[in-house]
């Protein structure tokens, strides 16, 4: 048992050749231990997926050799896929054959004999929990289903490897927690052995064992537990009277010797540099009831510690213009039971809530909780099956074009031109909001430099790194300085270094006085807005501000529960109330 | 257990995805309908003008011969310069003009000479005019010698058969070739959007890590295709001697065996577009490009081969279905040909041995580089 189930040793592999030459893979040597579970964590372009397929012999390695369960995965590809389960990243299920059809093929595709089928199919939709489902059509299960169904596939046949490439991504929490259950079953059971990539740092806790792959590189393998170890000492929560704790966060920020803070709950949790030994008196003098406790260092910590790169201005945020005080009263976004329906699904469900002047307003929820259908909506970009929506005292679907001139917007996938450098980007989307000449000009200035793109102008979008590819993203949306921005899923695939420049930036708006409308499928986040609403099945489950949602799932068992605790609560206590 | 497990999905996902059965059972209806009666290459109803300077007897007998026929609608104008405004305005198509010596010349020598003018923007379509109305110019002057007792000097005379296709019924040649469209429309476009669907939707990675072996995944493939494609070809057929009244002279045999293999080459050609493009909406353009098309033009379904220029003619042997149209034509029409139907096969076989080799090295070296 000694044996470790995967070796890699000094792997190399790259895409594409001359100047676009991409290197994925730079001298990977890992080992990862039978019977565990071990995590292979990083930031989006990592090169998790790349190694993933490396092992089960999908592509040729440049250099170096990779030992699956004793075979090699370059010479023997036929055997090393006949021994492993894999489930890739968007898992191979067929969505036109129902839940058994899926697992059928499979199971024929595995070999596993017909008598042990009955079984073996109980005990995955058990685990599962997709018993109800079995004749359903895999394209009409949501996503947490889907990805359950796509693990149950891979499992069909116990493999003595599992390699599991992010397979949580974007599933709500619920599902999520069902996946690591199932996981660890068979790692206990069936003494499996599992490779498991995700960008979840929170996820990194439940390994085992942690591989952490940046730009192609191990910047180490260890025990989560050992990550956190080497931060003893240099993380703190801090809370104010009075003070709420994003105002906190943007001057504890700003600090010299912190090196990172981020909102934790009602509390900033903050790493001070190496060395500096923060004190409540004096941190911060200008604010008044300050309290400073250590706390228990967590994998992202030693994360961000070992990848935040000092030369990298991590926090490019442009000067913001205050906005005038509102001449208008009322509030800029107001929804009133909002329906969406499309045939016979009800995607989203009389939904009503209002965001206020200068308010971070999230939209919470996993994937296809409703958000985006309510999204588009308030932009103007479906039309309401019923309800109303007024978005600053319009309805931006028979709004004139100078109410809409009003309102910023920033896609899901950045809908930038990619064949455009970044200073005609800028121009195009300036000119698509009429502003020329000087004016156009000073802002596009305004943008480069305040952004931090100055030395990016003449580069083509589509090569730009995903953190920049953001931050022109959010230039694009704020050339015309919009009164309010809508942001959908602004977060979502970007590592947590360009997440933490995102809200610093995203607060300084709301600062000047801009309404922020965000979607997210982070829990975590919730806690950047100063209200929010929590989605399931397109309703609203809860609103309120970070702080009364959180409260709602306090327990004698769970004083202080996160986020995420709070999510599933709600979701299980609407499902026995069902 | 994995061939049988990879069919059964292939056919389920075909009975779920209406757009596979379209292509297989509605487009040939489709096609059938607008070949078996909207496209005619056959001449009727051309709208001519008629020029006659100085009217009488002779020169009315001329025109009625034009007014019972089935190819021409005659048309009367005063002056030439009417007729030639009407045909530049595309109201006729031709002219014949008659000039007051027509009955003149035709008692002294029998050779009345008639002026023609056809509008020659669709070159087809005026040889065809031209012919017609020569060939009734002929046929009326021979008919009036015998009346007067006269001899047509003509140095020799015509006795013209038409084989195969007695009554010249464009149809009766067209629908066949059909049936090799309808059959590259199944075997090429449908397999290779099909495989780059797997492709686009990450569902391949996920096979190529289970046991099964290349050869596997692409038999399972293809099975289900060949008989939905043999399926589209039987339909077809059917509808074409059934509902289009084309004559099936040669054995039913002989024309499952020239489907099969030309499925099979179709389907080859299909597998080679996906594994090179992955995305479904290239493959379809690919698809359409490179077998369609040719297939259409290139194959003698329409256009005859060997009045093409040498160059594009060799090109027509790489079209699969060049082999396939001539030997539905010779099937349909004249009957079990067999020199031709070994010739034909002959080449596609070749074809299917060429794609074969090029599938397998390609599906072997398919993976995610």
């Amino acid at each position: 048992m000694s044996q470790p189930a995967l070796i890699l040793r000094d792997v190399h592999k790259s895409f594409g050749s001359g100047e676009r030459r991409l290197c994925a893979l730079d001298g990977v040597s890992i080992q990862v231990a039978p019977g565990s579970v071990t995590g292979l964590i990083g930031p989006d372009g990592a090169g998790k997926t790349t190694l993933m397929r490396l092992c089960c012999g999908l592509l040729k390695m440049d250099g170096g050799s990779i030992e699956v369960l004793g075979l090699d995965a370059a010479q023997q590809p036929a055997e090393v896929q006949a021994a492993v389960g894999y489930m890739p990243q968007r898992f191979g299920l067929y969505e036109d054959l129902s839940v058994q059809e899926n697992l059928d093929l499979y199971a024929d595709l595995q070999g596993v004999p017909k008598d042990d089928r009955p079984e073996r199919y109980a005990r995955l939709m058990e685990m599962t929990r997709l018993a109800p489902f079995t004749s359903r059509l895999a394209g009409k299960l949501s996503g947490g289903m889907k990805q359950k169904l796509g693990l149950a596939c891979a499992l069909v046949r116990p493999p003595r490897l599992l390699l599991l490439d992010e397979p949580t991504v974007g599933v709500d929490p619920v599902s999520r927690r069902e996946l690591w259950e199932i996981v660890y079953t068979q790692v206990q059971e069936e003494g499996m052995s599992v490779l498991l990539s995700t960008a979840y740092l929170d996820e990194a806790e439940r390994c085992d064992e942690v591989i952490l792959l940046h730009k192609g590189k191990v910047l180490g393998q260890a025990s989560p537990g050992r990550f956190s170890e080497e931060m003893v000492g240099r993380v703190w929560e801090v809370a104010a009277e009075g003070l709420r704790p994003r105002r906190l966060q943007a001057e504890l920020a700003r600090h010299p010797g912190i090196d990172d803070a981020i909102i934790n709950g009602d509390r900033v949790r903050i790493i001070s540099s190496q060395g500096y030994q923060p004190q409540a008196g004096t941190l911060l003098p200008t604010v008044q009831g300050l309290r400073l406790e250590a706390a228990a260092p967590r994998f992202e910590d030693a994360f961000v510690d070992r990848l935040a790169d000092p030369d990298e201005a991590q926090r490019a945020t442009p000067e913001i213009n205050k906005l005038a005080p509102a001449e208008r009263t009322g509030n800029p976004i107001e929804v009133e039971k909002l329906e969406r329906r499309f045939g016979d699904f009800v995607a989203v469900k009389r939904i009503s809530f209002s965001v206020g002047r200068g308010e971070i307003f999230g939209l919470l929820g996993a994937n296809g909780a409703g958000k985006t259908t309510t999204f588009r909506m308030l932009c103007g970009l479906l039309p309401l099956s019923s309800g109303r929506v007024s978005v600053a005292g319009h309805d931006l679907r028979t709004a004139a074009a100078r109410a809409r001139g009003r309102i910023g917007y920033m896609a899901q996938k950045f809908s930038l031109y990619a064949n455009l450098t970044v200073a005609q980007n800028l121009r195009f989307f300036s000119a698509a909001y009429k502003l020329r000449g000087s004016r156009q000009q000073e802002r596009i200035e305004w943008a480069l430099d305040g952004f931090e793109l100055a030395s990016y102008a003449d580069t083509n979008a589509g090569t730009l790194p995903l953190g920049y590819k953001q931050r022109l993203a959010f230039a694009a949306a704020l050339m015309h300085e919009p009164e309010i921005l809508f942001l959908d899923e602004p977060t979502s695939g970007v590592d947590p270094l360009a997440r933490r420049e995102f809200w610093a930036r995203t607060n300084a708006l709301a600062e000047a006085g801009v309404t922020v409308l965000v979607t997210t499928h982070f829990m975590e986040e919730a806690d950047y807005c100063d209200r929010l609403v929590i989605m399931a099945e397109g309703a609203v489950l809860a609103e309120g501000t970070p702080h009364e949602i959180r409260a709602r799932a306090r327990t004698p068992d769970n004083p202080a529960p996160s986020m995420e605790d709070a999510f599933i609560a709600l979701v299980q206590g609407r499902e026995t109330a069902a | 257990m994995r061939l049988a497990g990879m069919i059964r999905k292939e056919w389920l996902q075909i009975l779920r995805d209406p757009s596979s059965i379209a292509i297989a059972f509605l487009m040939p209806v489709v096609l059938l309908f607008l070949f078996g009666y909207g496209v005619s290459l056959d001449a009727k109803d051309i709208p001519l003008g008629f020029v006659i300077d100085s009217p009488d007897g002779n020169t009315a007998s001329f025109r009625a011969s034009f007014d019972h026929s089935d190819f021409f609608r005659p048309k009367r104008f005063n002056s030439i310069q009417d007729a030639q405004q009407a045909l530049a305005e595309r109201r006729i198509d031709g002219i014949i003009w008659l000039r007051s010596n027509f009955s003149s010349q035709l008692l002294s020598g029998l050779d009345a000479p008639i002026a023609i003018r056809v509008n020659a923007v669709d070159a087809n379509q005026a040889r065809i005019t031209q012919g017609y109305i020569q060939g009734a110019w002929l046929s009326w002057l021979s008919q009036y010698a015998r009346q007067h007792g006269r001899s047509l000097p003509l140095p020799v005379a015509m006795e013209q058969r038409v084989w195969f296709n007695a009554a010249l019924i464009s149809r009766h040649y067209l629908v066949p070739g059909l049936v090799a469209i309808i059959m590259t429309l199944t075997g090429s476009l449908l397999t290779a959007m099909v495989v780059a669907r797997e492709w686009e939707r990450g569902t391949m990675e996920a096979l190529m890590v289970t046991p099964l072996n290349m050869r596997e995944m692409l038999v399972g493939k293809l099975v289900p295709y060949f008989f939905l494609g043999m399926g589209g070809m039987l339909f077809t057929v059917a509808l074409a001697v059934w509902q289009f009244d084309v004559p099936f002279r040669g054995s039913f045999l002989a024309l499952l065996g020239a489907s099969a293999l030309f499925m099979l080459v179709a389907l080859a050609l299909g597998l080679l577009i996906s594994i090179v493009s992955r995305n479904q909406f290239v493959a379809g353009q690919v698809a359409i490009i490179v077998t369609f098309l040719p297939a259409f033009i290139l194959s003698g379904f329409i256009f005859d081969i060997n009045s093409m220029p040498a160059p594009i003619q060799m090109v027509t042997h790489v079209v699969p279905a060049r082999y396939l149209v001539s030997i539905l034509q010779s099937l349909f029409l004249a009957g079990d040909v067999w020199p031709v139907y070994w010739a034909n096969m002959g080449g596609m076989g070749v074809l299917l041995v060429i794609l074969t080799l090029v599938v397998r090295r390609k599906a072997y070296k398919g993976t995610f580089d």
